[in-house]
């Protein structure tokens, strides 16, 4: 066997299981009680998150290019309060757009 | 009315999806040219399911980094599908099986796209959105993998600040309390914090303990 399936059988394994934990061991029936309040903060601090690493993230340093450019643009766009594919579709023509002049 | 929903996710998601796909072939080009098969490649996109931590792994083996550094890397990287999950956990239906084949559906965009502005998920939307993804990205990799540079670099078009464009715009519909608010900003100070000085992964699975601000004494 390859190294390289090594790898996928170790890192699916792995996913599947992350993904899986909650569905399967706790799934259907409602999180205890004091968890409630944590869970319901888990999307606002997991999707900051996710915005500022893909927005600066790099290799373990923070980049600066033409992602805050479109994420800028995605800003107005949210701010003018624009459907969600238009918010998506200007953030990336922003992007591009920089990098094409840039 | 439950279709309805699938149907529902599926369109919302399709812009992410066409990124998504853009990404996925040029995933399958990068593993041809670290050394990783077609089969192989093909094969992790429909296991691992991923983005990041793929491309961490075909990345790290490129340059002979060894199966123990990429095996670390994408584990970290996908470590933030615990918590996640975890929200998810009361809206999933069925038997063990059922919930372990659906809970693969999970990535942020579809956990994201499933959240509704009352701060409840929607089984339908995450179903329905994470089915188009995981169509595009075993289809991109299969692409990619296959016909080799077809459709030159994502970056070019500017499809990767299509996330976080997505991710910001789901975020504002979710801040309606100080304390959300406050878990936002937390969270995205945490990462910022840690993204010069730990490996991927570990900025976003830290900034997850700022949800900690809503623990109530049991």
């Amino acid at each position: 066997m390859s190294e390289v399936w090594i790898v996928i059988g170790v890192v699916a394994a792995a996913t599947i299981a992350l993904k899986a934990v909650g569905p399967v061991l706790l799934g259907g029936k409602p999180l205890p009680r004091h968890l409630t309040g944590i869970v319901a903060l888990l999307a606002p601090a997991l999707l900051a998150a996710l915005v500022v690493t893909q927005v600066v993230g790099g290799d373990e340093e923070i980049v600066l290019d033409a992602r805050l450019v479109g994420l800028g643009a995605a800003v107005v766009a949210i701010l003018l309060r624009a459907p969600l594919l238009v918010v998506v579709v200007a953030a990336a023509a922003a992007t591009a757009l920089v990098r094409l002049i840039g | 009315m439950t279709a309805a929903r699938y149907r529902d996710g599926a369109r919302r998601i399709a812009p992410i999806a066409v990124a998504a796909f853009a990404f996925s072939v040029s995933f399958g080009v990068l593993a041809r040219a670290s050394g990783i098969g077609t089969v192989e490649a093909i094969v992790m996109s429909a296991t691992v399911f991923a983005g990041s931590a793929q491309f961490a792994i075909a990345s790290i083996l490129a340059v002979g980094g060894g199966i123990a550094s990429a095996i670390l890397a994408a584990v970290l990287l996908n470590a933030r599908y615990a918590p996640i999950s975890v929200s998810l956990a009361p809206i999933f239906v069925g038997g063990r099986l059922r919930r372990l084949l659906e809970s693969q559906l999970i990535v942020d965009e579809s956990w994201a796209m499933s959240r509704r502005p009352d701060g409840r998920y929607d089984r339908g939307l995450l179903v329905g959105a994470g089915l188009v993804l995981y169509a595009c990205w075993v289809g991109g990799t299969v692409v990619g993998a296959i016909a080799g540079e077809a459709l030159g670099d994502p970056a070019d078009l500017g499809l990767d600040a299509a996330f976080p464009a997505l991710f910001l715009a789901i975020l504002v519909t979710q801040v309606h309390s100080r304390r959300a608010l406050a878990a936002a900003v937390l969270g995205g100070t945490i990462a910022l914090a840690l993204i010069p000085v730990a490996p991927a992964g570990v900025p976003i699975v830290a900034a997850a303990a700022a949800c900690l601000l809503g623990w109530r004494r049991p």
